[in-house]
């Protein structure tokens, strides 16, 4: 079973979906926490049965799918993809547990389950068509949540982030024929897998626009400035569920892809745009920043500061070295706890009030302290302060980023400082000062539904700040293996220099024979 | 005085006909039935004609068998052609047909099923679609295709209605425009080679160099005309909405698929030889012609209101989508095509017998076409399973993995991308990308807008049993086509690259 444990997390959410749909309506809710349950307590095994030490793929299966096109289904995890399949399928079950939604809650939780086969997909797949099938699938069930769980702009909303993504990830789709095509006139076989990919060298011209196309597909999916827009309106109209876990999971997929596509695949490509794209993370960080300062809806300046902190992530994996994307990586982690705590965070007030604005709030810390409190945990760490999860990862990144630029890291250091403000500031609007609003002095605090959801996030949140280590060993080897791969592909001498060689590095040669 | 022929029927190799023959007699059966005893019910007409499909089917898997063994097999007076794309193309439209008929079978009574002869009508054109592909003789072709076209047009006006009129009108005179183009195109090139064989023109015009490029480039002028208005190219397009709109829901969705791919194989049989001869001119036309049908036809789609419209518009670009085969003319192109079309066929007929089964007998008070889009609003709600369906196949349409339309794509724009017409690639996609905003528009008035009053009893009002089973059956083709796709492009690349295409 172990073997086939990939097959079984991905499929095993769909099939339960379908049964469901036998589920009476009034025990739909139960069924899929105890669904999400059970595919939580699988990736937990995999994370169980997983070698750290490894840094290659593991529990790799490989089926011909269409053998003549050079199409498997072909699955595999290693350190990179490992934790974000735990942390998709932990958010399924903390979404579901937490689900404060009454409309036709059997089709929600229907619908999450699809969405969960996708997004565990998108994770362990390894050929590139059986990826770009589970990225574009994971469309359908989250343009459903927006569109029929959402607020009144929700039919725009749903929409604008269906097409934007959509039209991206065909251009992305010609790119990896392309890729196939190429490896075909080197081999004379058509192949989609990545891992065969890994072992083309391009020619510098070649890499540029294929790495030109994967990157608009990846690029508004993360979604990068100037792609953002469909962003700020899934957010603000997706119910509470839909942006957890877009902002969680869904906004990951683009950065894990640049890690497991860009990177090793075009490396020369990557250095010559290692600089571009930073401007544009530092954009991305700054500017998005100032927006959130500016929103008045709390949602907004969560969606905001969650744009600006993905920022920070390809800042990180563009730092082409084993701080750089190991931070990036694990940065990919935190943002997703932390962000989806925050929505989740948001979520409750909502349900509470029915508005998100600001200024209806002010001194909810003496109505709900447990509720500020945790606010308050997750706040902090959003904002990156040490001993919390996202302090780690942003840490790295702009620590592998200081190795190739100084003065863009520092730009981005202090701007992530600055960031801070918006955070505090309206922290400061909603939850200290007197209680002016009459409507909010008799708000009940947190209930146990809302605590088991925010609970353990919490506890990850501050346990992965203190002790990063068992989830950083495992990434650090993959990306180890990356940086290497991508070391001996370059071909240019800039990229060679940009490119750290792992495999001279004294202290990685120690780590390797310890064990 | 003229010699005596002297032929011996063995020569003439006849077996090659049967598979015509099937649909033929199968069609003077229904009429002599007919002359027997009237008045029968129309159940008994479509199991007639579904045997005979069979048959048909039968018969064909039969040559392909043969076709695989020992190539292509000519016969009475060389005039009938069973190579590998033949043999594809009627399989495809054989197995269309037997998914289309039973689709006469609706609980309501519509008018034009009461007559035998609309069946006889529908073999008979089979026939001649089955002609039209297996041959590269051009009297042949324009043999079945008349043959097809004018049982089509009377297929189309027994509908019935004020608007079937009005379409089969207009079907038939752009039809006999396009007969006009056709034969002039024809003649041109019979007067520059002397044969009317595809092969025979295409050897005098490789052996004197092309020396007539001028008298070529009118035929072929001619001939992009004659099918333009076939395939429903841009700018030939003009009747294809209005027909639709007028024919049946279940008619509409077979012409989306049935004569185009006979018209794709002719003209594969007729552009193919000529694009690989290098004649520039008619790559740029073609080129031209592809990119404006797919994209011009997206954006007319976007702005329709009626769903049934829309489809039509959608079918126009699907079919420039493929034209691009035909301009790329690579092996794995024209495998594509089949592949396509095969994928293509299933989820359009699945959609149009969605519309089908929500026809209405009378349009209520403000509704100013038979399928709005207001019509499928808030359909989960009512009925969840056909929103599901439907979904599903705009899914399809719209070109989203697993679901079959996908692959075709990816094919096509695969075999772009190794000919090396990257941008035509990236056209092809973004147009996809186009596309996904019609589809998905419908999937918004299903799933995300609050039901109609009025509209919901209309759901699956004509849906009996054998509608159901063909709409399960496209269901069930558009969702595992992920693993047809293997097995049909082993076999479409084994025809196709053996008929020297």
């Amino acid at each position: 079973m172990i073997d086939h444990i990939l097959t079984l997390l991905i499929f095993f959410p769909a099939l339960a979906a379908m049964l469901g749909f036998v589920v009476a309506k009034n025990s739909m809710r139960a069924y899929g926490i105890t669904v999400a349950a059970i595919e939580f307590f699988l990736s937990l095994w995999l994370w169980y049965a997983y070698d750290p030490m490894v840094s290659g793929m593991q529990f790799m299966e490989s089926m011909p799918v269409i053998p003549a096109f050079g199409i498997n289904y072909l699955l595999g995890v290693d350190g990179l993809s490992l934790f974000i399949i735990i942390l998709s399928t932990f958010f399924t079950l903390i979404g579901i547990a937490s689900l404060t939604e009454t409309r036709r809650l059997k089709d929600l939780i229907i619908t999450l389950l699809f969405l969960e086969m996708t997004m565990v997909g998108v994770f362990a797949a390894l050929d590139a068509i059986i990826f770009y099938l589970f990225w574009e699938l994971s469309l359908v069930p989250m343009l459903y949540i927006i569109g029929a769980w959402g607020g009144p702009l929700r039919i725009y909303a749903s929409i604008k982030f269906f097409l934007y993504t959509f039209t991206g990830s065909l251009v992305m789709l010609v790119g990896m024929l392309f890729m196939a095509y190429f490896y075909y006139q080197a081999t004379g076989a058509w192949s989609f897998s990545i891992l065969e990919w890994y072992r083309l060298i391009l020619p510098e011209s070649f890499q540029m626009w294929l790495f030109a196309a994967f990157f608009l597909g990846f690029a508004i999916k993360v979604p990068m400035f100037p792609f953002h827009t469909w962003l700020p309106y899934a957010h603000g109209q997706a119910p509470t569920i839909g942006s957890v876990i877009l902002a969680a999971i869904l906004l990951k997929m683009g950065t894990y892809a640049f890690v497991r596509f860009s990177l090793p695949l075009f490396p020369d490509a990557s250095v010559f745009f290692m600089f571009p794209i930073a401007i544009i993370a530092i954009i991305m960080i700054i500017y998005t920043a100032m927006v959130a300062y500016a929103q008045e809806d709390i949602k907004q300046v969560v969606a905001y500061s969650s744009v600006s902190h993905m920022g920070v992530i390809i800042l990180g994996t563009f730092a082409l070295n084993v701080e750089g994307v190991s931070g990036s990586v694990f940065l990919m982690l935190a943002h997703g706890v932390v962000s989806g705590a925050l929505f989740l965070l948001v979520g409750v007030i909502y349900d509470r009030r029915h508005t998100k604005l600001m200024s209806e709030f002010g001194g909810l810390a003496s109505v709900m302290p447990r509720y500020a409190a945790i606010f308050g945990i997750m706040m902090m760490a959003s904002v990156g302060l040490p001993l919390t999860i996202n302090f780690v990862g942003e840490f790295l990144s702009l620590l592998g980023f200081y190795k190739q630029s100084h003065a863009l890291t520092l730009t981005a250091g202090v701007a992530i400082i600055v960031g801070a403000i918006y955070m505090l500031a309206a922290y400061k609007k909603a939850f200290f000062g007197p209680v002016t609003n009459e409507e909010n002095k008799h708000l009940k605090d947190l209930n146990k539904t809302e605590l088991v959801g925010l609970i353990p996030l919490t506890i990850v949140a501050i346990w992965l700040g203190v002790y990063p280590k068992p989830v950083l060993e495992p990434i650090n080897n993959s990306v180890e293996s990356v940086i290497q791969l991508m070391h001996d592909k370059a071909q240019s001498a800039e990229a060679k220099a940009r490119i750290p060689n792992v495999a001279g590095n004294d202290e990685t040669i120690s780590i390797q024979e310890a064990h | 005085m003229l010699e005596p022929v002297n032929v011996s029927i063995a020569s003439l190799n006849l077996t090659t006909l049967t598979p015509m023959l099937i649909a033929i007699v199968g069609a003077l059966s229904i009429l002599a039935i007919d002359m027997f005893k009237e008045g029968l019910h129309k159940s008994l007409y479509v199991m007639i004609s579904l045997l005979f499909l069979l048959l048909d089917l039968g018969a064909l898997v039969d040559f392909a068998a043969i076709f695989a063994k020992n190539g292509t097999v000519l016969g009475f007076f060389n005039v009938v052609l069973m190579d590998g794309i033949a043999i594809l193309s009627q399989i495809i439209i054989v197995g269309a047909s037997m998914l289309f008929i039973p689709l006469a079978l609706t609980s309501k009574r519509f008018h034009e099923y009461d007559y035998p002869e609309y069946f006889a009508l529908f073999l008979f054109m089979i026939a001649g679609f089955q002609f039209m592909v297996a041959t590269d003789n051009l009297i042949l072709i324009f043999v079945g295709l008349e043959t097809a076209s004018l049982a089509l047009y009377t297929m189309i006006a027994l509908h019935n209605r004020h608007k079937s009129f009005e379409a089969a009108v207009k079907y038939f005179t752009m039809g006999a425009l396009a007969a006009g183009f056709y034969a002039f195109g024809a003649m041109i090139f019979y007067a520059i080679s002397g044969s009317v064989e595809i092969n025979q023109i295409a050897t005098v015009l490789a052996q004197d160099h092309y020396r007539n490029i001028g008298y070529v480039l009118v035929a072929v002028a001619f001939m992009i005309a004659a099918f333009g208005f076939k395939l429903s190219m841009v700018p030939f397009h003009t009747w294809t909405p209005d027909v639709y709109e007028g024919s049946s829901a279940a008619l509409a969705g077979y012409m989306s698929i049935v004569p185009k791919i006979a018209a794709f194989v002719v003209a594969m049989r007729l552009f193919e030889f000529l694009v690989h001869s290098g004649v520039v001119w008619l790559n740029i036309i073609l080129y031209i012609g592809v990119v404006v049908t797919m994209t011009a036809a997206n954006i007319w789609a976007l702005v329709q209101t009626d769903v049934k419209r829309m489809l039509a518009y959608s079918s126009i670009s699907h079919a420039g989508f493929v034209m691009a085969a035909i301009l790329i003319g690579t092996t794995q192109a024209n495998t594509a095509l089949f592949l396509y079309w095969a994928l293509f066929s299933f989820t359009n007929l699945g959609a149009f017998t969605m519309l089908w089964v929500n026809r209405q007998k009378n349009l209520l008070s403000g509704q100013s076409s038979d399928h709005p889009y207001e019509k499928f609003s808030g359909m989960i709600k009512t009925m969840p399973m056909g929103a599901v369906m439907m979904g599903l196949f705009m899914l399809s349409l719209a070109g989203i993995p697993p679901f079959g339309l996908f692959w075709g794509k990816m094919y096509m724009i695969g075999s772009a991308v190794s000919a090396g017409y990257t941008i035509l690639a990236l056209i092809m996609a973004l147009n996809s990308a186009i596309a996904g905003y019609y589809y998905l528009k419908l999937i918004v008035f299903m799933f995300m807008k609050e039901p109609m009053v009025g509209y919901d009893k209309f759901y699956f009002m004509n849906a009996s049993l054998s509608l159901k089973t063909i709409i399960g059956i496209a269901v069930v083709g558009t969702i595992f086509a992920i693993f047809a796709v293997n097995p049909l492009l082993d076999v479409v690349t084994l025809f196709v690259y053996n008929s020297g295409y």
